[in-house]
């Protein structure tokens, strides 16, 4: 069922176009992830239905309610800020009670909410702490608490993992989607982390410059990008050049150093004409062929062009005669698998099952 | 230990930091020490009487004059201090949230333009536009507001208040500004956001954010106006004197230095009680800093 529906909307800030006829809907109960670089407008979209901006045109309904001329206190929405926004002036638990002040409650069912809501996020008995004693990790957990304890239709979220470390935010993630599982909101998360947005989110609009250049769940946006720009955005992709000869429910499509191929048209999600285009191949449908190792897939020869170890991965970048840039691959590391030296020969594996035709 | 301790690191220390010990020695200490030191002393004709003594904190405490004096003079700051910070805090309140950032300083720049005249002159033209045929009660009269000039404005404690208001009103609205400056805006979109109207916002996050401000504008503002001396002389009438001019009285007419010294060593009490309890309250209610 639709809860937030967008229509129409563009924003401006003076010459600026910040959002560009967004069409919208986000559904109930979905983790919900706007992923773009910054400056595409997500973080303006978030404030927009939250309330701290209005749209110059279009309409915004919050489950079913026109939302124009709605203030930020009126509305079904609570919103985890990038800065935490926790008010410095007082303890943990009036942080957390801060909204509770308006809900017809008498003092000890308040304290027992904001008991339960700080037991929620992991911090019980942090509440008669300062606000401005806790650490990042903790500030954010009461921003969340704060937010929850409304028991909002939406829960929006600015960006809340930027500010912590790669520990605490991985965390936080997992936290974050057991927790969303468990209330049951709406959560719609703001991020430029395309790992994050892949992890947490059942659907992904993807925002460049204003506008919505892709919206799918995780799987499909990585595997089936539609346009070069979503491509290289989300994971790594190498591109290759190349030129459709014929089209229809079969595309055949020569790429530059592979040779001939016909692919079925899924795998140009965003459709492509006769003529030149560009080709992605992801790094892990590459593999390296050791010595004497024999492969049912098509093969090319080429060498070693750099290698970066991981630890459990290693990437080898690898020069193939036709092809303008060398082909980037991942591999685990397995026992008996030896790391590569540059400028070793070797041969790369690889299957036109995985091309992604990107069309200009 | 002591001797061991001092190392030459420690001598390096001493040395760095005599220049401004002994210039806040000579400055503050040994000024405040000698009013302290004449306030225990007495006028004997035209000597001055060394042996110890607390008659003239006997005297001060006894004539009602002085008592009335330094109770006026704790109204009329008191007074200054209300109007001047609740004057202030709109206008700094204006300039911090409703002013581009870039113009902030120029608005910053414009405040302070009165205040390159100097205090004397501002004084007298205070008188000029309260006087009897000054410019607000000529301009009243014209008008046909009132029929005959307002009295009240001038030569009584109200003109001393309105004077000293104005003469501190920079000094409010500064910190005040300050403090405002340093609140995280998001912090008044969040209170939006759970719920809270502007004016809710404002009272429980804006105000409680901006009291080290306000309490920093209250002290500045009173202190000095306690002991203000040149605006009661001039605008201030008989009923607008204040503890100062009796403390001048003292020094340079009556040629009585001790008791000029008791009355000053008073004042400064006032003020300290009045601070103290000020920054008491602020800590115990106002959730200032701890």
């Amino acid at each position: 069922m639709t809860l937030i529906s967008l229509a129409g909307v563009n924003k401006h800030f003076g010459d600026y176009h910040a959002l560009r006829d967004i069409d919208l809907e986000i559904r109930e109960g979905e983790f919900f992830s706007l992923l773009g670089p910054s400056g595409c407008g997500k973080t303006t979209l978030l404030r927009l239905i939250a309330g701290f901006e209005a749209p110059d045109i279009g309409t915004l309904h919050i489950d079913g309610r026109d939302m124009a001329g709605v203030g930020p206190n009126l509305r079904p929405t609570n919103m985890v800020f990038q800065s935490y926004a926790i008010f410095p002036h007082l303890t943990v638990a009036e942080n957390v009670g801060f909204g509770l002040r308006r809900a017809q409650m008498d003092k000890p069912d308040r304290a027992r909410a904001v008991d339960e809501a700080l037991e929620m996020v992991g911090l019980a008995g942090y509440g008669i702490r300062a606000a401005n004693a806790l650490s990042g990790g903790q500030r954010q957990r009461v921003a969340l608490a704060r937010a929850l304890i409304l028991k909002p239709k939406v829960l929006l979220l600015d960006e809340p993992l930027s500010a912590l470390d790669k520990k605490i935010r991985e965390q936080m993630q997992v936290e974050l989607m057991k927790l969303q599982r468990e209330v049951g909101i709406t959560f719609i998360l703001v991020t430029h982390d395309q790992e994050e947005a892949l992890v947490m989110s059942d659907r992904i609009a993807v925002m460049f410059e204003g506008g919505i250049g892709q919206l799918n769940d995780p799987e499909t946006l990585y595997r089936r990008p539609a346009s070069k720009r979503v491509a290289g955005f989300i994971g790594m992709m190498n591109f290759l050049n190349g030129r459709v000869t014929a089209t229809g429910p079969e595309i055949a499509v020569e790429v530059a150093g592979l040779g001939r191929y016909r692919v079925p048209a899924e795998q140009a999600p965003g459709g492509v004409e006769e003529g030149p285009v560009t080709i992605g191949i992801r790094p892990e449908t590459l593999s390296l062929l050791f010595e004497g190792e024999r492969t049912d897939r098509m093969e090319v020869a080429g060498r070693v062009d750099e290698v970066v170890y991981y630890g459990d991965m290693t990437y080898y970048d690898v020069a193939v005669a036709g092809i303008d840039k060398p082909l980037t691959l991942s591999m685990k590391n397995r026992i008996g698998r030896p790391v590569l030296d540059v400028g070793s020969p070797t041969r790369v594996a690889w299957d036109e099952r995985s091309l992604v035709l990107l069309g200009r | 230990m002591a001797r061991a301790a001092l190392t030459a690191g420690g001598k390096r220390g001493l040395i760095l930091v005599s220049p401004p010990f002994l210039y806040a020695l000579l400055l503050l200490a040994v000024p405040l020490a000698t009013i302290l030191l004449f306030s225990f002393w007495t006028q004997d004709y035209l000597d001055i009487d060394t042996r110890f003594t607390l008659a003239n904190y006997v005297e001060a405490f006894n004539d009602p004059l002085y008592m009335q004096l330094l109770r006026r003079s704790l109204l009329i700051a008191g007074a200054v201090t209300l109007v001047t910070v609740v004057l202030a805090f709109p206008i700094a309140y204006f300039v911090s949230f409703h002013v581009a950032p870039g113009r902030k300083s120029l608005w910053l720049f414009l405040i302070t333009i009165p205040f390159w005249t100097s205090y004397l002159i501002r004084v007298f033209l205070w008188k000029v536009i309260l006087g009897y045929n000054g410019v607000l009660n000529s301009g009243l009269t014209g008008l046909g507001l009132i029929d005959e000039p307002l009295s009240v404005i001038l030569y009584n404690a109200n003109a001393v208040v309105i004077t000293l208001a104005h003469a501190f009103a920079p000094f409010a609205i500064l910190p005040i500004f300050v403090a405002l400056e340093k609140i995280d805006r998001s912090l008044l979109e969040a209170s939006m956001d759970l719920g809270e109207t502007r004016a809710t916002t404002f009272l429980r996050v804006t105000l409680p954010l901006a009291m080290p401000g306000v309490v920093a504008a209250v002290l500045i503002v009173f202190i000095p106006t306690i002991g203000d001396y040149v605006t009661p002389r001039l605008v201030g009438g008989p009923d607008g004197l204040m503890i100062a001019n009796m403390i001048q009285t003292q020094f340079l007419k009556l040629n009585n230095a001790p008791m000029g010294a008791t009355l000053a060593v008073l004042a400064m009490l006032s003020v300290t009680a009045v601070s103290l309890l000020f920054i008491w309250l602020n800590r115990r209610w106002l959730r200032g800093p701890k």
